[in-house]
């Protein structure tokens, strides 16, 4: 049975001693849905984790609710929570084979043999770990591990499914393949899930909705492409992905947004923020929406590195710095250092904070 | 094929291991080292265990089973035998039991006072092993200050099993926990929050993860146990009454009734006894350890804060510890009381009499242990730096045997001793020379063993880079390996002299007129019944003891900051 997930007011404070605390979370609003994916995504230290644990259990709430379907779990212990962990680093028990170790939760709901044997069996074959059913943890890779630890925590079918940046142990390639393993999972088996990670293309790569987090606060809740394109402020810009932070004054008022004017160019920008005329004002654009050779400004170049699949400009636009990524190189004009480069917006993709 | 491959490999083998004999002597110095060190080690560990069981098969000059028949003809004998692993089985599993409850406190509950675990777990380092025994008849036995102060029992009896066990549980229960609470550190957390997370119980976690985990640390700890209680010589001969083990046994027909060959079959029981126990322990146990699989302890643990878990714990814990600081406690203050059991008043009267048959055995004890200590220390680390970083014939053998001679019982040692050293070829008995190599030889399998482990931590690139730029094998030990494991050293030294002022089984074999030693003389006073004198004796000896190792730690941690931190 999937259920949602709903936070309420939620915050955490750890006690370091007598005149110091540690606010890990702070007044923190979450719903998700049934069957959604959610991703906590932060620097580390900004609480992702530990609401995570709030929700699974081990870490008590200072103040707040957690509802699991219409059930309060807040003083729920985490063996009578509905939910089930994979942990970072596997957590497998040492002593029992992979068969035991995804059939230890249901030996302890005393289900009857057959049940689990077959219940287990479909997880085996779902995840097609038939083969080392009766290896050892220590007989096993770390992909090999994180995969039992996953089979382990699915065939609680639990109403949510919890993740604490299960794939930051295993090296690059790896984590690929598991994170679409896990996507393609999750879609077949529909659980509501949420997954810890500072990861962005992790987040990106598997999520419903984001949550970006800073120092224990909630900065934006949204689709992966809402937060690339229209991220609520300065410092999610810049966590997912690259951003450049540009200043502008605004002219009028439009239908959809304002008009605003930027170094003596006026662009149409569509937005719903509330500002009034001549207000200055922070915008966003990405380095890959920066037009090379448009006649709207004049800069120099600074850094200029060819990546292969782009080529990675620094300029100097009257003492700051813009980057800008030049896609497909391919055949194009290459700037030299402290060659003068002209540089334009694309109206649409600019994004007003 | 298969075979014919076995035989390449077997002649590569042999190949190599003659270039790296050729290779050893190009470097002078390892290849003295290393030939002195194994002489050493023939001489003084292989030796006389060889003499021990050559004598066990003769009688009369010629070759026979006469001792060992001698044993199963007689009851008594068989009776002793039985008492010894009666006392080791019943000992290793309450001291286990004890020592798991302070292990499991110290890991995983939240609770005040734990230094107090670590200090508790030290007091049977620095004191001699009869210390407990002789506090335990002062508290429980006929004239005890509770069997009989506030009790009343009259003929309350503590000498024999029951009293010794009680006295060997107290001594031996914090080995337990050493091995122990380090193994339940090294649990990860996450293994047992992905069981509470998957359904189980707080109990549950506990009987289906932790125990099942800890299963061969705890017969680890066990066998560690069983092999202190059946090497065991102060305590029974103190405490044990007509309860003899076979310890004792060995050092009572040998010195005793003078009959050396009657008391070699006995050891070698003893000896296989105990090296049964320690090989068991070293190679089947050992090696299924699960907690290196869990690997990297990856948040620091919750400790458990309910009540109802902590209080009942923490009040075993509180008067076990009660009971054990008690009988240390009890050395000091009785070493001013009159007479115990009738006449409590204060006297300085056993420190006068200390004071008049003068300062000997005090002096020559520490004298001797400060001259065995640095041996020790350095033997220890050069033998460690050998065995996991060089390459030569014999490694193989210098490191068993080291290893080995943990397990080997005092009196065995002693017993051995006796045998070869005191007829030519080399005659060293009555010498101040025996007595400081019992000492280096009982102290440098421990000083190895921290030796190697502190070693097998450091990147043995770092000693090749001193290597390259020009050092040859000695230069490389005292200008890189040392420094480096430092810690480990000292430590070390710290344990050897502790050890050293401690021994009492194989030294009561080897003492004489023209060297009196403090445990042997503290014993001796028990036995003509001098209580109060025996306190002064052990209350001086815990007091040089417990100063040289506060000066040590001292000079060690006023050195020793900049060593802590390398560990690749």
């Amino acid at each position: 049975m999937k259920k949602g997930i709903s936070i309420k007011d939620m915050t955490k404070i750890f006690v370091i001693n007598n005149d110091k605390n540690v606010v890990a979370v702070n007044n923190v609003n979450l719903e998700v849905q049934p069957g959604e994916f959610v991703t906590l995504l932060g620097p580390s230290g900004c609480g992702k984790t530990t609401l995570l644990r709030m929700v699974a259990g081990f870490e008590t709430l200072t103040e707040g609710k957690i509802l699991i379907g219409e059930e309060n779990v807040a003083k729920l212990t985490p063996d009578k929570r509905d939910t089930a962990l994979v942990f970072q680093n596997y957590a497998l028990f040492p002593h029992l084979n992979v068969y035991d170790n995804i059939a230890y939760g249901l030996k302890l709901q005393k289900l009857p043999k057959k049940e689990i044997t077959e219940r287990v069996q479909k997880i085996l074959d779902l995840m097609k770990m038939n083969d080392f059913a009766y290896r050892v943890p220590s007989q096993m890779s770390g992909g090999q591990q994180q995969r039992v630890s996953l089979a382990r925590a699915l065939v609680m079918e639990p109403g949510v499914l919890l993740f604490d940046e299960p794939l930051s142990n295993l090296d690059a390639k790896l984590r690929i393949h598991m994170r679409d393993e896990i996507r393609k999972l999750q879609k077949e088996v529909g659980i509501t899930s949420l997954y810890v990670t500072h990861d962005q293309s992790e987040a990106m790569g598997l999520s419903d909705r984001v949550v970006i987090m800073k120092d224990g606060v909630i900065q934006q809740v949204g689709s992966p492409k809402e937060i690339y394109q229209r991220p609520a402020n300065s410092f999610v810009a810049n966590f997912i992905g690259r951003a450049n932070d540009i200043n502008g004054t605004i002219q009028s008022k439009t239908e959809e947004g304002y008009v605003i004017d930027i170094k003596g160019i006026t662009y149409n920008v569509k937005s719903d923020r509330k500002y009034s005329v001549g207000d200055n004002v922070g915008l966003i654009i990405r380095p890959e929406s920066i037009i090379i050779g448009k006649e709207s400004y004049k800069t120099v170049v600074t850094k200029s590195i060819f990546m292969g699949e782009n080529h990675e400009y620094e300029v100097n636009w009257d003492g700051k710095v813009i980057q800008i990524s030049q896609s497909n190189p391919f055949g194009k004009i290459e700037y030299e250092l402290n060659q003068e480069m002209s540089i334009g917006f694309d109206e649409s993709s600019l994004h007003l904070l | 094929m298969a075979e014919k491959k076995k035989q390449s490999n077997k002649s590569l083998k042999m190949k190599s291991e003659i270039a790296n004999m050729i290779n050893v002597t190009h470097d002078p110095v390892l290849f003295i080292t290393i030939l002195t060190i194994l002489l050493a080690i023939t001489m003084f560990i292989v030796l006389p265990l060889i003499n021990i069981l050559k004598e066990s098969f003769l009688y009369e000059g010629n070759l026979s089973l006469h001792h060992y028949t001698e044993i199963f003809r007689l009851t008594y004998n068989k009776e002793i035998i039985f008492n010894t692993l009666k006392l080791g089985i019943v000992v290793s599993i309450i001291s286990t039991i004890i020592g798991f409850l302070f292990a499991y406190a110290s890991a995983y509950l939240k609770m005040a006072n734990k230094k107090m675990l670590n200090a508790i777990a030290i007091l049977p380092i620095i004191s001699p092993p009869f210390v407990v025994g002789l506090s335990a008849i002062l508290l429980f036995g006929r004239i005890g200050l509770i069997s009989r102060g506030i009790f009343g029992f009259e003929n309350a009896e503590i000498y024999g099993f029951r009293g010794l066990v009680l006295v060997q549980v107290l001594t031996f229960f914090p080995v337990a926990y050493l091995v122990m609470v380090g193994l339940l550190q090294e649990i990860d957390p996450s293994v047992e929050e992905a069981a509470r997370d998957l359904g189980a119980s707080r109990y549950q976690v506990f009987s289906t993860v932790t125990l099942p985990l800890m299963v061969p640390g705890i017969a680890n700890a066990g066998l560690l146990v069983f092999i202190q209680s059946v090497a065991d010589f102060g305590n029974p001969m103190v405490i044990g009454g007509n309860y003899t083990t076979m310890a004792v046994q060995i050092y009572m027909q040998g010195i005793g009734s003078l009959n050396m060959s009657g008391a070699t079959a006995l050891a070698i029981m003893l000896l296989l006894i105990s090296v049964f126990a320690f090989l068991l322990q070293k190679y089947y146990i050992g090696k299924k350890s699960y907690i290196t699989v869990t690997g990297k302890v990856s948040r620091a643990r919750v400790l458990i804060d309910d009540k109802k878990i902590v209080k009942p714990i923490s009040i075993i814990i509180i008067l076990i510890s009660i009971l054990v600081g008690m009988m240390y406690i009890l050395i000091p203050i009785g070493s001013f009381v009159k007479l115990w059991g009738v006449d409590y008043s204060l006297t300085l009267d056993h420190y006068k009499y200390v004071f008049n048959i003068g300062f000997k055995p005090i002096y020559d004890t520490t004298r001797l242990a400060l001259i065995a200590t640095p041996i020790t220390g350095i033997l220890s680390m050069i033998v460690a730096f050998l065995v996991v970083r060089k390459k030569f014939l014999g490694r193989t053998y210098m490191d068993f045997t080291t290893m080995l001679s943990i397990a080997i019982p005092g009196t065995v040692v002693g017993l051995g001793y006796v045998i070869t050293f005191n007829k030519p070829p080399i005659v060293l008995t009555g010498t101040g020379v025996i007595l400081i190599i019992a000492f280096v030889m009982r102290s440098m399998p421990v000083g190895i063993r921290s030796g190697m482990a502190a070693l097998q931590q450091i990147d043995p690139s770092i000693e090749e880079a001193a290597c390259v730029l020009g050092a040859d094998s000695k230069k490389v030990f005292t200008s890189v390996t040392l420094p480096m494991i430092k810690p480990a050293f000292f430590s070390g030294l710290v344990y050897a002299f502790a050890r050293s002022m401690t021994l009492v089984s194989t030294i009561i074999f080897l003492v004489s007129a023209k060297y009196s030693l403090l445990t042997v003389t503290t014993m001796s006073q028990i036995d003509q019944g001098k209580i109060g004198v025996a306190y002064v004796y052990s209350t001086i000896l815990i007091v040089i003891v417990g100063s040289i190792i506060a000066i040590m730690s001292y000079a060690l941690k006023k050195m020793g900051t900049s060593t802590g931190k390398i560990d690749n």
